[in-house]
């Protein structure tokens, strides 16, 4: 053993154990934030943020069906219990009166703060008179059972005001006690996480608690209509878990399935277990150091990345075959075998440089997800590259031989000269191709950030159900107030409602929520409080204004009491909701992060199914930009995120566009003649052109994970337009024959990796498998297909 | 004994008069017709005065629409009550409110000739003949006691005349109704 053998051997294991080390303590996560992409503006951020970490992403919903109306109000009850009691849960309601009481304490004792009809003028002599006649009208109406006992500590009707301002526009239907579908055949609740949504061991925790609540419940009973209900639970937290699992899961199945399949292929080629192994080790050591090289570059390894990894057997395999079927009747260690690895090495070299280039041009991407895929195939490539250059051939046994796979090889280039001589129907291929993404280049990509959701149909369907039984359809559409302290934002809340109201009475928009509705700004209370008259002065004032109504000033002297209470009581704070429902209510709209507050005042249409029109949208912005200049920004959740993924599409694509010509340009320098680059690229380019044609035929448009898959035809791809090229070029490029033979072994092996991915329930992963399955089988057969010269065949 | 069969015959008519009288309104599809309320609450020094309309189909829906001094409604559809006033509209289930939904039902049912819903609810008295009838509900829930003690309908053949409530309070509404209105 030389010792430039031992040399390699050691820094190579040296290497191997450090990534080794670095791949053990990487942090790992499989939610979906790979796909959110790093926002640049501040409103992309709020949106990120509202994905990641806003009330929905913590909001579970849960519905108990079958038994009877009885049997899920029981279920409903038991659950809500359960889970009130546990510390993972910020807030449970399935509809019961839990905090009715102290809700109704809470708004009679602070209706003088909390009433927006609470002003001077409402406590003169007009303003009692009007208002304590309104209330006595509406006793005549059904309400009128409440207002009667209400009338005379409350004749200005501020207790029901309160309500009707706090009162959701719509509530969900109750049934036997609890909230239900409409067709009361579902018993709802709904729950809140305590733990941030991106946190998804909380959620799965979460989830399994309201499992075991159930079952526990169901237990608990036992009657038959208790045994016969089923819970279903939804949610954002539960799609997050979901999301893990199968990517988990499918990352395990579908590299344990294509590697057992490569294995056997390997295995029937080379017969030989040493062999195999020795073939498996540029793979490994490709893993290892891409996953290694994203830890250190990125702190976190995505799931993701990691399922990407047995896409990468799928080349890097191809130069350990590329290294032992061309260097056959060469024994390891001779003067031959060096030579034709050094020949080899070239060829395998420019293909290394060639995918470098392409996934290079992932690296600067705004998707964390594609820029961890862009490192790990340059790190991983490199490292199997190197190992097959300068490990592989110091270990191989001195009297290693594959089989002899001439037999292939020949059957392989009878093929070729069939196959050259169709090639003019490449050309109608091309402008089929053409002509087809011609034709669909409308519909070509798919503008939807949902398209990479791997959340299926079927699960968001449930969702919507839910969503709509319970009365509160998804708002898309918020204004996002932000400041440094809550009293600025509230503040700005307040603003904003008043430049809102008038849109309400034009029809424009429906309604809208604001966190200062539970609690006003200070100011605003302030204010309220101040428009108190003293009990002296509010006695005179009563008397005037009732002269001439069915009510007697006599009767009101309750009322006098608590106005006199209400203008020494202290003002509230965010404390003093605790304890009462309004606190969940306020905590949905109002957010704290990173030091700042932030409000969310979801906008309802005027008519529930259409959305506002774009001239409401921008006298809505208008009325904002008065209200609050520069604090509030009007946020679409639906436009503004499928803006944001169209941007970084264009963004993928220019960059794909770079990543082809840096490859055009290193060939150019490479190959030095135009002709042949052209040769090596029009297969390549022939092939994308193609695939993409198909995957539109079959009805579906592009995403940006079809674009990578892309850019791996392009990158495996050109390794065998580079054999082609080399054949023709190379006199000592191995027998011909062989370089076939290997060719098409590597491209099997290409084909089923990447084929066993096209069936995945991730659509991320699924995407990519249906792209380069094809794509290398038919960047091969073009590459053939426009070889020049039929490989002469030497004397052996 | 004489007592009883003294008795049992002039019963026994009134049984068959309150059954005619059912079968009577129970003809009745539709209707639409005007009235006059008078509250009387002790809080107030004079009776509080409204006035709208009520529509009824039968069996399931009748509308209370107040037009005057305040427009405000409430519909009964099937289970479902939906209550509207100063623009805010509520949708409560009816069977959630054991103590508010017979007062409804009494009116409903009344209309309907739905003699058995009636006496799940209330003790009936008829008096009076076809011509000019007297029906006198009370409640026999002890819970919907604490909120009406009777309620009193009068009418002649197929037309209600007069509603009255008297609540446990003391508190009394009349709803005086007029005559039918197109449609």
């Amino acid at each position: 053993m030389t010792r430039l053998r031992v040399v390699r051997i050691a820094l190579w294991l040296g290497a191997m154990v450090l990534a080794a080390v670095i791949v053990a303590r990487a942090n790992y996560t499989a939610d979906l934030s790979a796909f959110l992409p790093r926002a640049p503006s501040e409103r992309q951020r709020l949106l990120v943020d509202q994905l990641r970490d806003g009330p929905a992403s913590r909001l579970l919903l849960i519905a108990i069906e079958g038994g009877n109306a009885q049997a899920r109000a029981q279920l409903s009850r038991a659950i809500a219990q359960q889970l009130r009691g546990d510390a993972a849960f910020s807030t449970v309601d399935d509809g019961e009166p839990v905090s009715e009481e102290r809700d109704r304490d809470f708004l009679s004792a602070h209706r003088y703060l909390l009433s927006e009809s609470v002003t001077p003028q409402r406590f003169t002599v007009e303003g009692l008179n009007a208002a304590i006649d309104d209330t006595i009208a509406s006793l005549a109406t059904p309400a009128g059972l409440v207002a009667k006992s209400l009338l005379p500590s409350d004749p200005t009707g501020e207790f029901l005001q309160v309500l009707n301002q706090l009162d959701p526009s719509v509530q969900p239907r109750s049934t036997a006690g609890v909230w239900s579908s409409l067709d009361g055949a579902r018993a709802l609740l709904v729950a809140s996480m305590r733990a941030s949504g991106s946190d998804i061991d909380a959620a799965e925790r979460a989830v399994q608690a309201i499992r075991a609540a159930f079952a526990a419940a169901q237990r608990a009973s036992g009657t038959p209509a208790v045994r016969a209900a089923q819970l279903l639970v939804t949610g954002a937290p539960l799609f997050a878990v979901e999301a893990r699992a199968t990517i988990r899961h499918e990352a395990v199945r579908l590299s344990i399935v294509s590697t057992v399949l490569i294995v056997t292929l390997l295995l029937a080629v080379y017969r030989s277990v040493p062999v195999l192994l020795l073939g498996l080790l540029p793979v490994t050591s490709g893993a290892l150091a891409g996953i290694a090289a994203v830890a250190l570059g990125f702190g976190v390894v995505h799931g993701i990345t990691l399922a990407f990894g047995i896409t990468l057997i799928g080349e890097s395999v191809d130069y350990s075959i590329y290294l032992f079927v061309q260097s056959r009747g060469a024994p390891a260690g001779t003067v031959e075998s060096e030579r034709r690895a050094r020949v080899l090495w070239r060829t395998i070299l420019l293909g290394v440089l060639t995918s470098v280039c392409g996934f290079a041009s992932l690296l600067p991407s705004d998707f964390p997800g594609l820029a961890q895929l862009g490192l790990y195939s340059i790190a991983g490539l490199i490292a199997a590259a190197a190992v097959t250059r300068f490990v592989l051939p110091s270990l191989m046994p001195r009297a290693f031989q594959v089989r002899d796979l001439t037999p292939l090889g020949d059957m392989a280039a009878r093929i070729l000269l069939r196959v050259r001589a169709w090639r003019w129907l490449l050309s109608i291929v091309a402008i089929l191709a053409v002509v087809a993404l011609y034709l669909q280049r409308d519909a070509l990509w798919n503008r939807d950030l949902a398209a990479l959701s791997p959340t299926p149909a079927r699960a968001q369907a449930l969702y919507a159900t839910l969503r709509a039984d319970l009365g509160a359809p998804d708002v898309s559409d918020f204004v996002v107030v932000s400041g440094a302290d809550l009293q600025t934002v509230l503040r700005a809340c307040e603003n904003i409602a008043m430049a809102l109201d008038p849109l309400i009475s034009a029809r424009t928009i429906g309604s809208f929520d604001s966190p200062a509705r539970y609690l006003p700004s200070m100011a605003t209370q302030a204010a309220r409080r101040a428009s108190l008259p003293d009990p002296q002065e509010l006695r005179a004032r009563l008397h005037a204004a009732t002269a001439a109504l069915a009510v007697r000033a006599e009767r009101l002297e309750p009322f006098i009491e608590d106005v006199a209470r209400a203008r020494t009581a202290p003002l509230l704070t965010l404390a003093d909701l605790q304890g009462t429902s309004f606190a969940t209510g306020f905590d949905a709209l109002m957010m704290h992060q990173h030091d700042r507050w932030i409000a969310l005042l979801p906008l309802h249409a005027a008519q529930a199914t259409v959305a506002p029109a774009a001239s409401a949208m921008q006298q809505l912005r208008s009325a904002l930009e008065r209200a609050a200049p520069g604090q509030a920004q009007l946020l679409n959740l639906k436009s503004e995120s499928d803006a944001l993924y169209a941007s970084y599409l264009s963004e993928a694509l220019r960059l794909s566009a770079a990543g082809l010509a840096a490859i055009v340009v290193l060939l150019l320098v490479t190959l030095r003649s135009p002709a042949r680059v052209a040769r090596v690229v029009a297969p390549l380019v022939l092939a994308v052109l193609a695939v993409a044609a198909a995957l539109l035929f079959g009805g579906r448009s592009l995403t940006i994970l079809h674009l990578i898959g892309m850019l791996l035809i392009v990158a495996v791809g050109s390794n065998y337009a580079l054999f082609f090229d080399r054949t023709r070029t190379d006199q000592h490029a191995g027998t011909a024959p062989l370089t076939l033979a290997s060719l098409l072994i590597a491209n099997a092996t290409t084909v089923v990796g990447f084929g066993v991915l096209a069936f995945s329930q991730v659509p991320v992963l699924a995407a990519l498998g249906s792209t380069v399955a094809p794509g290398a089988f038919l960047a091969l057969v073009f590459s053939a297909a426009l070889s020049r010269a039929p490989p002469t065949r030497p004397n052996p | 004994m004489l007592l009883g069969l003294l008795i049992a015959p002039s019963a026994r008519a009134a049984q068959d008069d309150l059954d005619r009288l059912m079968a009577l309104l129970a003809e009745r599809e539709h209707g639409h017709v005007s009235f006059v309320e008078e509250d009387y609450l002790a809080v107030l020094e004079r009776p509080l005065h409204s006035s709208g309309e009520l529509f009824y189909d039968r069996p399931e829906r009748i509308e209370k629409r107040t037009l005057a001094p305040h427009p405000a409604s409430v519909i009964l559809d099937h289970d479902t009550v939906t209550l509207e006033a100063r623009g805010h509209t509520h949708v409560v289930a009816l069977r959630d409110y054991p103590q508010v939904a017979p007062l409804v039902e009494s009116l409903r049912a009344t209309l309907a000739g739905d003699r058995q819903a009636l006496e799940k609810i209330f003790q009936i008295t008829f008096e009076g003949s076809l011509e000019h009838w007297t029906l006198a509900l009370v409640p026999l829930d002890t819970k919907l006691k604490g909120v009406a003690q009777r309620i009193r309908i009068d009418g002649a053949r197929d037309e209600l005349q007069t509603l009255t409530i008297l609540l446990a309070d003391g508190d009394h509404s009349v709803m005086t109704i007029g005559a039918s209105m197109p449609p």
